[in-house]
């Protein structure tokens, strides 16, 4: 349903994701006709607050969670249909970087007998395991000997590297990062966002990057939706989202990030039930623009005069730089 | 619609707060805190100093292990018996180290209160939020009966922001919402009219919108009550955002201390300038963000030198051996890195 005119992925597409939708049996809508495609060797940001639905639309494109409907194809192959050997070659280039190294380690395993774990799970013959293991840590800015240390012995950012290490060494072609830098420390996160750059370009791997970080995502991706209770509200090239947001929700979400230039926009209350969302826009109960019409039709996405996708009515009566509106 | 525009020497005085000529709020002296582990001394907090003053806002700035947040516990003695202490903490008349455990506790949540990271731990899930604020009341003799306690437990909701107060109070934490429920905590923290707020990490928890609005709450707050702010975060942008002062940790230690916005623009000490590289703007290239080598060491690991040594650019064969002091270095900003900051004779 993408409108023709949208800002395509450059490359070679690799992931495309057509109107995925999940409501869990407590009612909570989650995804709400999500679609998106990933390019080879790009990086696409996921954006938004908590209860937004960006892990469970990851959970849903690595097949950890079966969508309501839709459709995930990666690399020609139907994801939420594929089985048996075209399952397992799908996981084999479909990889995952939790948030917290933590708890996504076996504590009782060295870390190098983790990385083996993903190997065997893919059939790579036992006598390659050892060097790739050890490239894959070097690469990764680990000492090889450090694979045989237990996870409680390695700082939060070294782990969180092995946990990158343990996603790649399997050559994936995409990398899910699932707020894979939100628990390590500014001075450490700095060198993980390094090396996932440096991986890129030495690799080719893409990366489906999950954040509530904006001048993180702002920082790693080409191209960035924002998601707002179960919906994409806005999607554009990183460059143009920061510099020219269309979605007023973009908007009050950068402009209230602390230090952001320029004038607040304060958004009263928080997110709603995403058990019983608003009708029409979903945001129509925080935005201080609304409109008689946001209650009554749910807008979709449409090209803005800025060249992104937003779904809003606004960009439909409003020439591009939305001058601020008085909320009277 | 022109914005305002901020004109040098308009800056309005805070309404609530107190003349000038008052002294510091809050006084801490060389504190220190040490920890036993089965035998092992684990000095977590290596002599601290800071002061805030009557609606001056602190921010505490550190990565994990830092020793940020147990400056502040240990400011509200909160280890009890499982922490050994050195030092003052003046508050008033009184020094809160020299208070025995009673008396402490007529302070605590009195005179000095504090605002958790997640009120979801400091809120009972048994009992209506209403009756927990009117406990505090009561607990502390602010108001004669359970009547008033009531009525002041609906104004305090309301002074937080809560729109409708009475509904609010009698429903219990896990039907409010993450920022309604900070709310709250900041509610029962303020309840007393406490001279000193502190608060750790208040809006981690929280997104960035919600964020907003408290700390936007904390600053009307300050402004109606004239309170110090003593607030503890990991996150450079909420301490340029809060703080008219700002105290970055390392390793257990203040490693510099001054004016936010001088300390934030110019810094003195190289892993304040370090961890601000660190972050990425707009500007920093893909892959080339100025990243700290190595990582922050362990709470309570030991010294001889300068705990940032081996993580520093600057650092000479001195830095190892010598302990830094916390100088003079501008007008009201102090940073201790001698390399950075050679002494010039005056």
């Amino acid at each position: 349903m993408s409108p023709a005119g949208a800002p395509g992925p450059a490359g070679e597409k690799l992931l495309d994701v057509v109107d995925l939708a999940k409501t869990f049996p407590n009612g909570t809508r989650a995804a709400d006709d999500v679609s998106f495609t990933v390019a080879r060797g790009e990086t696409l940001g996921v954006v938004g607050e908590s209860g937004c639905g960006k892990s469970t639309t990851a959970k849903m494109v690595l097949r950890l969670l079966q969508p309501d409907r839709g459709a995930v194809t990666f690399a020609g192959t139907d994801v939420l249909r594929a089985h048996g050997r075209d399952l397992k070659e799908v996981r084999r280039r479909l990889q995952l970087v939790p948030q917290n190294p933590q708890t996504s380690f076996n504590p009782r395993l060295t870390v190098r007998s983790s990385l083996e774990f993903n190997l065997r799970a893919h059939g790579v013959a036992r006598r390659t395991w050892r060097s790739t293991v050890d490239d894959m840590l070097v690469r990764c800015g680990l000492r090889a000997e450090q694979g045989d240390s237990y996870p409680h012995e390695l700082s939060g950012g070294q782990l969180q590297r092995a946990a990158i290490a343990r996603a790649l060494v399997t050559g994936p072609d995409l990398v899910v990062c699932d707020e894979a830098v939100s628990a390590l420390d500014k001075s450490v996160q700095a060198q993980v966002l390094n090396l996932l750059a440096e991986l890129q370009a030495d690799l080719g791997v893409s990366y489906l990057f999950i954040s509530h970080d904006l001048s993180v995502v702002e920082h790693i991706s080409d191209r960035v939706l924002v998601m707002y209770l179960g919906r994409v509200v806005e999607q554009a090239t990183a460059g143009s989202l920061y510099r020219d947001p269309a979605h007023p929700y973009t908007r009050a979400l950068l402009s209230s990030a602390p230090g952001a230039p320029g004038e607040r926009i304060v958004l009263t209350g928080e997110p709603p039930d995403p058990a019983d969302p608003p009708s029409g826009c979903t945001f129509r109960t925080r935005c201080p623009w609304v409109m008689d019409k946001c209650a009554a039709d749910r807008p979709l996405l449409e090209v803005t005069p800025a060249g992104s996708l937003a779904a809003c009515h606004l960009n439909l009566t409003s020439p591009p730089a939305l001058a601020a509106p008085s909320p009277a | 619609m022109t914005s305002p525009t901020e004109t040098p020497g308009t800056a309005p005085a805070r309404p609530g707060a107190p003349a000038p000529t008052a002294g510091p709020t809050l006084e801490v002296t060389g504190l220190t805190t040490t920890f036993d582990r089965g035998g092992r001394q684990v000095l977590a907090v290596r002599g601290v100093d800071v002061s805030v003053g009557p609606g001056e806002s602190l921010v505490l700035l550190g990565e994990s292990g830092s020793g940020k947040s147990v400056t502040i516990r240990s400011i509200l003695r909160l280890y009890g018996s499982s922490a050994r202490h050195t030092g003052s903490v003046v508050l008033g008349e009184e020094d809160l180290m020299q208070l025995d455990p009673a008396a402490v506790r007529a302070v605590r949540g009195r005179t000095i209160a504090m605002v958790p990271q997640d009120p979801n731990g400091s809120l009972d899930p048994l009992r209506p939020v209403g009756r927990q604020l009117e406990q505090v009341l009561r607990l502390h003799g602010v108001v004669d009966d359970r009547r008033a306690a009531r009525a002041r437990a609906l104004e305090l909701l309301a002074l937080v922001g809560i729109p409708s107060p009475a509904r609010v109070a009698g429903s219990h934490p896990h039907e409010l919402s993450g920022g309604m429920r900070q709310r709250v905590a900041i509610a029962i923290a303020v309840a007393c009219d406490p001279v000193v707020l502190l608060a750790d990490e208040p809006t981690t928890a929280l997104d960035v919108t919600v964020q907003s609005q408290i700390l936007d709450l904390f600053g009307d707050l300050q402004e109606r009550l004239g309170t110090a702010l003593l607030l503890v975060t990991h996150d450079v942008s909420v301490a340029a955002d809060v703080a008219d002062r700002v105290a970055v940790m390392y390793a257990g230690s203040i490693v510099e201390e001054g004016p936010a916005q001088q300390v934030l623009e110019n810094p003195r000490h190289p892993y304040t300038q370090a961890l601000l590289d660190a972050i990425p703007r707009p500007t920093s290239e893909r892959g080339h963000l100025k990243a700290i080598p190595g990582s922050p060491p362990v709470a309570g690991t030991g010294f001889h030198g300068c705990s940032f040594a081996d993580r520093c650019a600057l650092a000479e064969e001195s830095c190892r051996t010598q302990p830094p002091a916390l100088l003079p270095v501008a007008d009201g900003h102090r940073a201790a890195c001698p390399v950075a900051n050679p002494v010039v004779a005056a």
